[in-house]
C-alpha cells in the first residue's frame, strides 16, 4: 500500500497517543474552531501570565489523525511562549501548508508540510490554530 | 447485453465490457489505476455522451425556441426529443408533465417555491430523517417564509422509514406534501415509494420522490409509484451537471404559478403584466441548458441500450459482495442494515477518521467520498461526526471492490 509521506509514524502516534489532550482547570482563556464541512471541532484552553506568556495549553479534538496531531503539537509548542510569537509561528504554519516550503521554520509541525498536496486537508492541520487564535485574541479583550 | 451463460452466471461481469465506454476509466492517479466508488456524488460519462455532446457543438448548435433557421430548429428538435426520452424513462404519462431543470437541487427548490405557494398556513410537509439537504433546506426556507410546519419523519437503526410514525405525522389531516428520497444516498435504504404515496394520499397529501440516486439503478415508473412530483438530477446518470428533471402531475404544474419569470416562460409581456406560457415551459425560463439536456438524452439511450434489468443484477450482486468483503475488514462498520438497498454504503472504521480513510485511499488510487454527504441531520440521528461513503455505478468491478477492502485492511493496520 501507498502510505503517502503526510502520514508519517509521528503523525499516526501522535494522534493516537496525543500527549496534550483533555481540558485545562483553572484555564484562563479558550477558544474553539469547527470545520463545518466535515463536524471537526477543537477546543483549546490555555493559561497565560499577566506578561502574555502561555504556560499551559490542553485540546480536545474531535477529528481526524491530521487535525489530532496538529493540535497536540501545536501545544507542545506554544507552552512558554508569548501570544506574539504564536501569531508569528501560525502565520509559518499557514505558509508552509499552501507552499510547502519552510518546514525548518516550524518545529516538529514541519511533518505536515506534505499537506499542501492535499488542498482539502490544509483545514484539518490549521483548525487547532483557530482555536488557539481565538483563545489569545480573547486575552487581548481582557 | 451479454446474453452468454458465463454472463448470466454472473451478473457483475456481465457489464465489464461497457468499461471500455468510459475513457476516464484508463487514468491513473498517484501512479495508480484509478478505482472510482464515488458514482453517487456524481457518475463517469460515456464516450456516447461526450460525443453526442460535443457533435452537438461542432455541427448543429444554435438557440432553441425562437430561432426561424435551420440549426435551431434541428437544436430544438434534439432537445425537445430529449422530454420524450425522459417520459419514457420514467414513465411519465405526457413529456409536458417533464420540467427539465439545473439539478435535483433547482427542482425541489421548484416545487418548494411553486406548489409551495399553494400551502396555506398550518399546512404542513413532511421530510423524512435520511434527507439530502436537498430536500430539506428548501422546506426550511418555506416554513420559514410561509408559516407552515415541517414535520420529520424518523428512521430505524436500520436505515429504514418508520412508517408507523409517518402514519401518525399524517393523521391531522394537516399535511399538503410529503417530500422523501425514493433512494438515500447515505444509506442506500430504497424507500417503499407506494406504500408512502397510499399513506399521502388517504391522508389528502401529495407525494414528491427525490429520486437522485434511485433512477440510475432500477426502472422507475412514476405511475406505478403513485407519485405527484419527482425529481432526478442528469450527472448521476452518467450524463453531464447543469441538467435535472422535474417531473409532476399535469393538474398539479398547471395549478403552481411560475418559479424564475424570462424569456421562453411567456405567453405575451407588456408593462402593465405578462402572461404564462403552457406548462413545462411556464417553468423554464432563459435559454435552458442545450448542450447539457441533448447529453442527458445521450445517456438516457445508452443506459436503455444496456437495460434496467442488467443494471440492477450487476449492483446487487456487487452490494452483496462488497458489504461480505467489508464486514471481513476488522473494525469496520458499515451504517444501516435496510432490507432493501443500493449501491451506496457508507461505513466508519474504528480509530481510523473518515477523512483519514479517503486521504490514504486517494494515494492508492480509490476516490470514495468522506464527510456528512450533505446529510447532517442524518448524521445526528446516527451518531456519528462523517463517514466514509464507497458506491457503485455500473463500470464497477468485483475486483475494485476487493481492492477497497484490501486497502482499509492495510490502512486500518497503520492506525492499530
Amino acid at each position: 500500500m501507498e502510505q503517502d509521506t503526510l502520514y508519517q509514524r509521528q503523525v499516526i502516534d501522535r494522534a493516537r497517543a496525543p500527549a496534550h489532550a483533555g481540558s485545562l482547570d483553572g484555564a484562563t482563556h479558550t477558544g474553539e474552531g469547527t470545520n463545518p464541512m466535515c463536524g471537526d471541532r477543537v477546543r483549546v484552553g490555555l493559561s497565560l501570565t499577566k506578561g502574555g506568556t502561555v504556560t499551559a495549553v490542553r485540546h480536545e479534538t474531535r477529528g481526524c489523525a491530521i487535525c489530532i496531531a496538529s493540535a497536540d503539537m501545536m501545544a507542545g509548542l506554544a507552552e512558554g511562549r508569548s501570544a506574539l510569537e504564536l501569531g508569528a509561528l501560525s502565520r509559518q504554519f499557514g505558509e508552509m501548508l499552501r507552499t510547502g516550503e519552510g518546514a525548518e521554520q516550524v518545529g516538529e509541525l514541519g511533518v505536515f508540510a506534505p499537506l499542501h498536496q492535499h488542498r482539502s486537508r490544509i483545514r484539518c492541520a490549521t483548525l487547532p490554530w483557530t482555536a488557539l487564535v481565538e483563545a489569545l485574541d480573547g486575552s487581548k479583550d481582557r | 447485453m451479454d446474453l452468454s451463460p458465463a454472463a448470466l452466471a454472473d451478473p457483475i461481469d456481465a457489464l465489464r465490457h461497457l468499461r471500455a465506454d468510459f475513457p476516464i476509466l484508463n487514468e491513473a492517479v498517484h501512479g495508480k489505476p484509478l478505482v472510482f466508488l464515488d458514482s453517487a456524488a456524481s457518475a463517469q460519462k460515456p464516450i456516447q455522451v461526450i460525443d453526442a455532446m460535443s457533435r452537438t457543438m461542432r455541427t448543429q448548435y444554435a438557440n432553441v425556441h425562437r430561432g426561424l433557421h435551420w440549426m435551431s430548429e434541428r437544436t430544438t428538435d434534439a432537445c425537445e426529443a430529449v422530454r420524450d426520452q425522459v417520459a419514457g424513462l420514467i414513465g411519465a404519462p405526457s413529456r409536458e408533465e417533464i420540467v427539465f431543470t439545473r439539478n435535483s437541487t433547482e427542482a425541489i427548490n421548484l416545487v418548494a417555491h411553486s406548489f409551495g405557494s399553494l400551502i396555506r398556513p398550518g399546512q404542513a410537509v413532511v421530510i423524512s430523517e435520511m434527507e439530502h439537504h436537498a430536500n430539506l433546506v428548501p422546506w426550511q426556507m418555506l416554513r420559514d417564509r410561509a408559516g407552515i410546519e415541517l414535520r420529520v419523519a424518523p428512521i430505524t437503526d436500520a436505515g429504514e422509514l418508520e412508517l408507523e410514525a409517518l402514519e401518525r405525522l399524517l393523521s391531522d389531516g394537516k399535511v399538503a406534501l410529503v417530500a422523501v428520497t425514493h433512494m438515500s444516498n447515505v444509506l442506500g435504504t430504497v424507500t417503499p415509494a407506494r406504500r408512502i404515496a397510499d399513506m399521502a394520499h388517504a391522508a389528502g397529501a401529495r407525494v414528491l420522490f427525490d429520486g437522485s440516486q434511485m433512477v440510475v439503478h432500477r426502472r422507475v415508473d412514476v405511475r406505478e409509484i403513485g407519485a405527484d412530483f419527482y425529481v432526478f438530477t442528469g450527472h448521476k446518470l452518467y450524463g453531464p451537471t447543469g441538467i435535472g428533471v422535474l417531473w409532476g402531475r399535469r393538474e398539479l404544474l398547471e395549478a403552481m404559478p411560475p418559479f424564475l419569470g424570462g424569456g421562453d416562460m411567456i405567453s405575451t409581456v407588456r408593462f402593465e403584466g405578462s402572461t404564462w406560457a403552457n406548462v413545462p415551459h411556464k417553468f423554464e425560463a432563459g435559454t435552458p441548458a442545450i448542450i447539457e439536456t441533448i447529453g442527458l438524452g445521450a445517456a438516457i439511450s445508452y443506459i436503455e441500450s444496456i437495460g434496467f434489468d442488467a443494471i440492477a443484477a450487476h449492483e446487487a450482486a456487487l452490494t452483496d459482495h462488497a458489504l461480505r468483503r467489508l464486514a471481513e475488514v476488522p473494525g469496520l462498520r458499515v451504517i444501516g442494515a435496510p432490507a432493501d438497498r443500493g449501491g451506496v454504503i457508507s461505513f466508519t472504521m474504528d480509530d481510523v477518521h473518515p477523512h483519514d480513510i479517503a486521504t490514504l485511499l486517494d494515494r492508492n488510487g480509490i476516490a470514495i467520498r468522506a464527510g456528512h454527504h450533505c446529510a447532517e441531520p442524518l448524521m445526528r440521528r446516527l451518531g456519528v461526526s462523517a463517514t466514509a461513503r464507497a458506491s457503485f455505478g455500473l463500470y464497477t468491478t468485483r475486483e475494485e471492490v476487493d481492492t477497497l477492502a484490501a486497502t482499509l485492511e492495510q490502512i486500518r493496520s497503520l492506525f492499530v
